[in-house]
This record gives C-alpha cells, structure tokens and sequence, in this order.
C-alpha cells in the first residue's frame, strides 16, 4: 500500500481522497512501523519549508533511506522542494539531498506566488506522464522553486517567463513543483501512473 | 505562461449555498459538495466557499462541509468566513481546503496574516477585501469588514498593498457596489488594486455576461474572475466562459 505521509501540514488529506477517488489504496500515517511496509510513500505538503522539515522530524532519515534503497518516493509541492539540498525560505533549511539542487525564490519580475494553472511540457521519457501526450496544464502555488543541479534528473519544465522545473525523476525519486491531487482528471493520471510504477517496483523485489 | 482563472464562488449558510444581490436578498442556489463537484467536472479552476453567517455553529459545520467537499473536488478550494486565528486556518487546511481567505480578522489583527504565510506559507493566505466606493472621497474605495456591514477608514488600495507585505499570497476583491448587480466588475477598483500589488488578484462582484469577465481581465488586469448569479443560475457554463476567452485570446487552461 503507499502510505502518504502525515507530519502536521496541509492538505495531506487530499492525496489520500485523490488516491481513493481513482481506486488505489492509500493510508496516512506517520508511524515508521507502517512507513516501512509502504509500496510507495508520498510526501504531500502545503507549510513553508523550515515548519514542514521540522515537523518531518525523525521521519525524514527513514524517507531518506528508504528511498536510497529503491522506494518509490514522490514529492509534492514543499515535499517536491525538501527532496533537495536545502531552501532559502524563512532562514537557511537543509533538505533530504536526494536530489542535487536548491531550493531559492521565484526570480523577481513576475506575479508571486506563481499560482494557478501552468503548462508542463511532458518528456517522453518520465513515467509519470505516460499517456498525458507532450504538453498539459497543472496547478502550481509556491514562491520558492528548485534550481536542479543533478545531472541525473530528469525535468519536466514549465514556461513562467523563466524555466521552471515543475518535475523531477531521478531513478524511484520522482517531484512534482505542482499539485496533481488539485489538478482535475490530469493529475488525477499522473498519481495513477505513480501508483502503478509502484506496483511494478515491488514486483521487482 | 499561468492561464487566467475562472473561480465559481459558493456563499454558504446553514450548508446551502445562497446568492444574493449587493450582500442582500439571499435566495438559494444548491447543495454545496454537489455544486463544488459539478464545477469541478466541468472544469472551473478554483473554487471559493463563504461561510457568510461566520457564527460560532457554522463554523463547525463548514470544517465538515470543507472534509466534504475535499472528498469530491480535485481542483482547489479556498475557504473563508469569520477565521479569526492561525489554529482555524491550519484545521480548514488540514480537513482538506487549499487556501483560507481573512478578512474582518486581518484589519483586527495585523500580524495575523504574517503568521499564516511563516507557517503555512503565503500560497495559502487570501486577503478578502470587501471594497465599497467612499462618498467622500472620490475615486477611492473603503474596506469594509463584518460581511460588508460595517466600514471602516482604511482605503482598499492601501490596505491591499499592506496585506501584500504581511504575508498575502493573493487578493480577493469584492465590489460591495457590483455584487450581484450582473452589471459587470468595478474595473476602475481592479485596476487600482492590481497596479498597487504584485501578487495575483481575484476579481469579484458583478459579472453578468461573457465580456464583464473579458474586461476585469484585461481593463482591470485581474489573474482570475470569480462569479456566482452567473453560474449558479445557469446563464453560462464554465466551458462556455472558458472558450470565449481562449477566442479572444486569453490563456485559459481548455
């Protein structure tokens, strides 16, 4: 079963109802005891990113290894952002490192927060978008983005009069900058098509 | 490229939305995780729910309503009506709403505000400002607070651009004066307040046919339009909004 993370932000409840709207099992839970037996984990969050890793307590070592040993593990929004080295937001935050990069403000001269619905152009080659053709729209609200540095990744941009990285896929590692749980029936997909990469990885295992 | 945004507004009481004419003559609209889910499917952008009565009992009522609507809306919501303190903003967010909008409690409590955007970040902060035309003063507006009933001294641009530097991630601009009239938006008052902010504004009150959407876009540079006799009602779908912005040129998200 994926297990989505529970750690006193908001809005965790709304990936498990995404989840249960399409048919997969998803279980909120904050207990290592069951984090450890997940198919997946989804880390949701909607804090600024000092509260969310604060709150994330000893849980963010267990994600961490978890995820170094194979786990499909998908970020979300500030979980998208912690995936990273560290964040500018509020003071000087240090992220989970799975992902080479850093986390700083939107670059002036734009309406900020970016909030609303957004372009992504689709690589072929990311599982998360398989069966969403080259280019859809996606519901983002941050202030802060990621600046991917790891040459491993794999981005998925979107234009926001500057490129911004709304996707990243780095082998089980996978981050969205938006909101699939709040972006009707296309994001709806793309947690389907998260919860079957799942599948397929534990019968690798 | 954001597209601009279409935002049906539900104003609840006693868990029906209600529709009335400038904050008067209430008159019943539906259910509202029925209306919500319906918009949803159509393909709105974002949803509002007003808690307008904002008693003590309605407030629990709409905690429920919001784990509801959550349950079968899969587009954002924001929710908003009488939330005084960062503990009711962090319950509404956790059963499930994307932003919570303040209002009455920011002009009470200035660093309301700027405590919600640190904890939870200022995405999911909403300034509601319910603007009417001052008599006095031409060419301003005054904020009025209490569901519109009582105004206050603070000029609506002002207060705006303060709420920007508080913590508001966006701006939610009702016209007391245009609300419900069907007559189009205040875009002088749109104007006045986007120009001042650069955080995106709502435009909200008065919109009644395909081109009032039109003109708070592009006269009143509002990043989204929020409507409720229109809809509610049935005058126009959201695709029907939708596409006749994307032909005029609009980015709209079709």
């Amino acid at each position: 079963m994926i297990v989505v993370i529970d750690y006193n932000v908001g809005n965790v409840k709304s990936v498990c109802n995404a989840f249960k709207h399409i048919g997969c099992e998803a279980k909120l839970s904050r207990e290592a005891g069951v984090i450890e037996n997940a198919t997946g984990i989804v880390l949701p969050g909607v804090a600024a990113f000092g509260y969310a890793i604060s709150s994330l307590g000893p849980l963010a070592g267990l994600i961490k290894s978890m995820a170094l040993g194979g786990k499909s593990l998908l970020g979300i929004c500030v979980g998208y952002q912690m995936l990273f080295e560290s964040s500018s937001e509020y003071g000087r935050h240090k992220g989970l490192g799975l992902l080479g990069g850093n986390v700083g403000p939107i670059p002036p001269g734009r309406v900020i927060p970016h909030m609303g619905w957004n372009l992504v152009e689709l690589p072929e080659d990311m599982d998360l978008f398989a069966g969403l053709g080259n280019e859809k729209h996606f519901y983002f609200a941050h202030s802060f983005c990621a600046a991917v540095t790891d040459i491993k990744a794999k981005i998925a941009y979107a234009n926001y009069g500057f490129k911004l990285a709304a996707s990243v896929q780095k082998a089980n590692i996978y981050g969205t900058q938006f909101h699939p749980e709040k972006s009707g029936k296309t994001g709806l997909k793309v947690l389907h098509n998260f919860a079957d990469i799942c599948k397929k990885q534990e019968k690798k295992n | 490229m954001l597209t601009k945004r279409i935002i049906p507004c539900l104003d609840v009481v006693d868990n029906r939305v209600v529709k009335g004419v400038n904050f008067l003559n209430l008159r019943d609209a539906g259910d509202p995780v029925e209306l919500g889910a319906r918009y949803s499917d159509e393909g709105a952008d974002e949803l509002v729910f007003l808690d307008i009565t904002a008693t003590i009992r309605s407030r629990k009522t709409i905690v429920e309503l919001v784990e509801k609507v959550a349950e079968n809306v899969f587009i954002p919501f924001t929710v908003g009506g009488g939330i005084q303190s960062v503990e009711q903003i962090d319950e509404l967010l956790r059963s499930g709403a994307e932003k919570v909008s303040v209002n009455t409690a920011a002009v009470a409590n200035p660093n309301l505000l700027a405590e919600a955007a640190q904890r939870f970040g200022n995405q999911c902060v909403v300034l509601a400002i319910d603007a009417r035309r001052s008599k006095d003063r031409p060419g301003k507006w005054q904020v009025c607070v209490k569901a519109g009933s009582e105004p206050t001294d603070i000029d609506v641009v002002e207060w705006a651009a303060r709420g920007e530097e508080s913590g508001a991630g966006e701006i939610l601009l009702t016209s007391m004066d245009a609300d419900g009239t069907k007559a189009g938006y205040d875009n002088e008052l749109n104007k006045a307040v986007t120009d001042a902010v650069n955080i995106p504004v709502i435009a909200s009150g008065g919109a009644g046919t395909l081109e009032h959407l039109y003109d708070a876009i592009i006269d009143g540079g509002a990043d989204a339009v929020l409507m409720a006799s229109i809809t509610h009602f049935e005058n126009y779908t959201i695709t029907q909004m939708k596409e006749y912005l994307r032909d005029r040129g609009v980015p709209m998200n079709l």
